[in-house]
């Protein structure tokens, strides 16, 4: 099981870390909301739960809780800039169908 | 689809619910957005990376509208529909245009406002800036994939009601939900977290393409409050590039520099001195129109020395504004550099010498406004986790309250309150059987109504009929962010309810407010003196009314010597009614209020037997 970050998404989350003066590294989640179903969660975490899997990747720490590492394994998140908009992208291979906004999916 | 940004801890918005929004910088010469992307205030540029829009617009006849740079590229060939720096006509008439010489526009007087004749018809400053800031509307709805829930437009912190409100025009003209007007060097200070510290004293230092502005500004409990703002509107950037592109022309003979030519000069000009702020020795080829080609060159300390007379002419300002906060330069806690122009190693040296410190430049000083705004604008957009610090940044100059019996004023919301602010005050009915309150909303820091400015009046009707002290009137005073107040009274039992929104702001100067603050100080005894002789006056009164009904129904209780006594207490305290002495009118009240001890006795014992007669006694105990 694992999640990974790209050498680009790690740069910004390093970047935006750093800017934001604390945090031990980067929440990714999914709750059960939205369109499709389920919505991904992006959050600096300022504490590491009991029941986090901790990975590191390209410099980074990635936190997963146990529920949303059912819907996370294999998910690469990437940084992309898509005309003047930026922001991450979550590539996950568990993924089914999403709604056009990309915040929201299914599996 | 759209991409994803990182929250705060716990703070994942709902798919589709979060709030863009955007702090608009909205300057002379350049305007520019930024937003908060992952905590983190970046500034949106265009297609080609471009981050700064020239504030110019230029008008077809076919009503088609450039802004930006192709507008600036088009200034020299059309230059009566290209319009540059409209922020100096905002909010302004002819007469104030007048004082900038000769400009090549055709305004017309408007109600209110200028109006410039372009080739697509008659244009207002409002509606000028509306086409600027739909550009940065547009560019960053693309930017960020959707539709803006709002923005924080910058204005200069000297700007007046009109200018605010002309800004405040133009947003909504662009489609633009305005979160609120944020002062531009207390965006500045905000870029540079400078809100985070509990308190402090800052100056902000802007030297942009064509205006000079210093600000003082002193934190306290996180709220920006202006000290003084000084500048010189004819000094900026721009002066550098003159004083280099004569420097050459002199030096190499260029004589009569035709329109074209002097433009490749003053760009040739312009490219050496931002090149000078990290070389130490910059040139560039330029071919006049006559065919000559020229190398023109020039070494830091040569464009230092031609420029420091421009340097020195920050200063004066500089001095004015800590003198007018009544500072000096040593109180000052940071020194936050804005503007184009202050990217100048000499100017950092002269800045520095002057403050004794080093002032703050890590952040790009043509964005750190815009910045700010987004930052501001983030907070207000709700999308920062709750618990956080929020940013309370406007407060209320003067206080606001209501007229009381006696022509007092009965303060409901303190001066310096942070806004948006609610507070909620008790009144009561003064006569017996009183069905209407008449409310007057006054501001203003003296004790008494007429000395105040009156802001508005209404009237709560349908108090059911009590006793004068039994009716319960909620009042509440609302200040929103923008600075409307809205003023609500309601009656407890009955739930009747009226209110009334009124600007408090409204054509009240700086000065104004100073000058009403002012004479509240120096008048501080009178004043009090004045609140005390109303007081002791309704006070009187209601005690007067009190005898005359009692005397009404009960004379019968009191003998002929008291009842003289009583009548000449009485007369007494009319007298010293008359009178301006508040002491007298104390005394005369304490004097009646002995004189009627025995007989308010008498009436409370036959009140009591006559509830009590033909009772027996478990009945009476049992009540």
């Amino acid at each position: 099981m694992a999640v990974q970050l790209t050498d680009r998404a790690a740069e910004h989350v390093k970047r935006y870390i750093q800017k934001r003066g604390k945090g031990v590294g980067l929440r990714l989640g999914v709750r059960t909301t939205g369109c499709s179903g389920l919505a991904y969660k992006l959050e600096f975490a300022d504490e590491i739960q009991p029941e986090d899997t901790t990975f590191e990747s390209n410099g980074v720490r990635v936190l997963v809780d146990p529920k949303s590492l059912a819907y996370l394994d294999g998910t690469e998140l990437d940084f992309v800039r898509e005309g003047l908009n930026e922001g991450f992208k979550f590539n996950n291979p568990n993924e089914k169908d999403r709604c056009g906004c990309g915040e929201s999916f299914n599996v | 689809m759209g991409l994803l940004q990182i929250s705060e801890p716990g703070d994942s918005p709902e798919p589709h619910q979060r709030k863009l929004a955007v702090g608009i910088d909205l300057g002379t010469t350049h305007s520019l957005a930024a937003t908060v992307r992952s905590g983190a205030a970046e500034v949106i540029a265009d297609d080609e990376g471009r981050a700064l829009l020239p504030s110019i617009v230029r008008y077809f006849p076919d009503g088609r509208v450039d802004v930006g740079y192709d507008a600036r590229a088009a200034q020299a060939e059309d230059p009566a529909n290209t319009i540059v720096s409209v922020k100096r006509f905002m909010g302004r008439g002819v007469a104030d245009v007048a004082k900038y010489g000769a400009l090549p526009y055709h305004f017309k007087d408007a109600p209110g406002m200028v109006s410039i004749e372009t080739a697509a018809g008659p244009r207002s400053p409002v509606q000028v800036s509306a086409e600027i800031l739909k550009v940065l509307r547009e560019r960053s709805e693309r930017a960020l994939r959707g539709e803006l829930f709002g923005a924080v437009v910058t204005v200069p912190a000297y700007f007046d009601d009109s200018q605010r409100q002309a800004t405040k025009d133009a947003a909504k003209l662009a489609g633009l939900n305005v979160l609120r007007l944020l002062n531009e060097p207390t965006a500045a200070a905000i870029a540079y977290g400078l809100d985070h510290a509990s308190e402090g004293t800052f100056a902000i230092f802007d030297l942009g393409g064509g205006t000079f502005d210093i600000s003082i500004l002193k934190l306290t409990r996180g709220v920006f409050e202006v000290l003084s703002t000084n500048g010189d509107s004819a000094l900026g950037g721009d002066d550098f590039d003159q004083a280099v592109a004569t420097h050459w022309r002199v030096g190499h003979r260029i004589a009569d520099a035709k329109g074209g030519d002097t433009r490749r000069l003053l760009a040739a000009a312009r490219e050496v001195k931002e090149r000078l702020s990290f070389e130490e020795e910059a040139g560039v080829q330029v071919t006049l129109s006559y065919g000559q080609s020229l190398r023109l060159v020039l070494t830091r300390s040569e464009f230092e020395k031609i420029t420091a007379g421009l340097v020195q002419r920050t200063l004066a300002p500089t001095r004015k504004a800590l003198r007018d906060a009544k500072l000096e330069p040593a109180d000052i806690d940071g020194v936050v550099l804005v503007g184009g122009a202050t990217r100048m190693p000499h100017l950092q040296r002269a800045v520095e010498g002057h403050f004794g410190k080093p002032p703050l430049k890590d952040l790009d000083p043509d964005a750190v406004v815009a910045l700010g705004a987004a930052i501001q604008a983030n907070v207000l957009a709700g999308n920062r986790a709750a618990g956080d610090d929020w940013l309370l940044l406007d407060v209320i100059p003067l206080s606001l309250g209501l007229e009381t019996m006696g022509g007092l004023v009965e303060r409901v919301i303190p001066r310096n309150s942070t806004i948006p602010v609610a507070r909620a005050q008790e009144f009561t009915t003064f006569k017996d059987g009183q069905s209407a309150m008449a409310l007057h909303v006054v501001q203003g820091e003296r004790e008494l109504v007429a000395d105040n400015r009156s802001l508005a009046r209404f009237e709560l009707r349908g108090i059911p009929p009590m006793v004068a002290g039994a009716a319960r009137i909620q009042v509440t005073f609302q200040v929103d962010a923008d600075g409307l107040l809205s003023v609500s009274a309601r009656e407890a039992t009955t739930g009747v309810e009226s209110s009334i929104v009124v600007k408090p702001s409204y054509g009240l100067s700086d000065d104004e407010v100073a000058r009403m603050l002012q004479e509240s100080f120096s008048h501080a005894i009178e004043d009090r003196d004045a609140r005390a002789l109303a007081e002791q006056r309704v006070e009187a009164e209601s005690l007067l009314a009190a005898i005359r009904a009692a005397l009404d129904q009960d004379a019968d209780l009191l003998g002929e010597d008291e009842r003289a006594d009583l009548d000449r207490r009485m007369a007494g305290l009319e007298r010293a009614w008359n009178a301006t002495d508040h002491r007298a009118i104390k005394a005369a009240i304490e004097a009646l209020n002995r004189a009627s001890e025995a007989f308010a006795t008498r009436r409370m014992d036959r009140a009591v037997s006559g509830a009590l007669a033909g009772r027996r006694l478990d009945e009476v105990a049992s009540r």
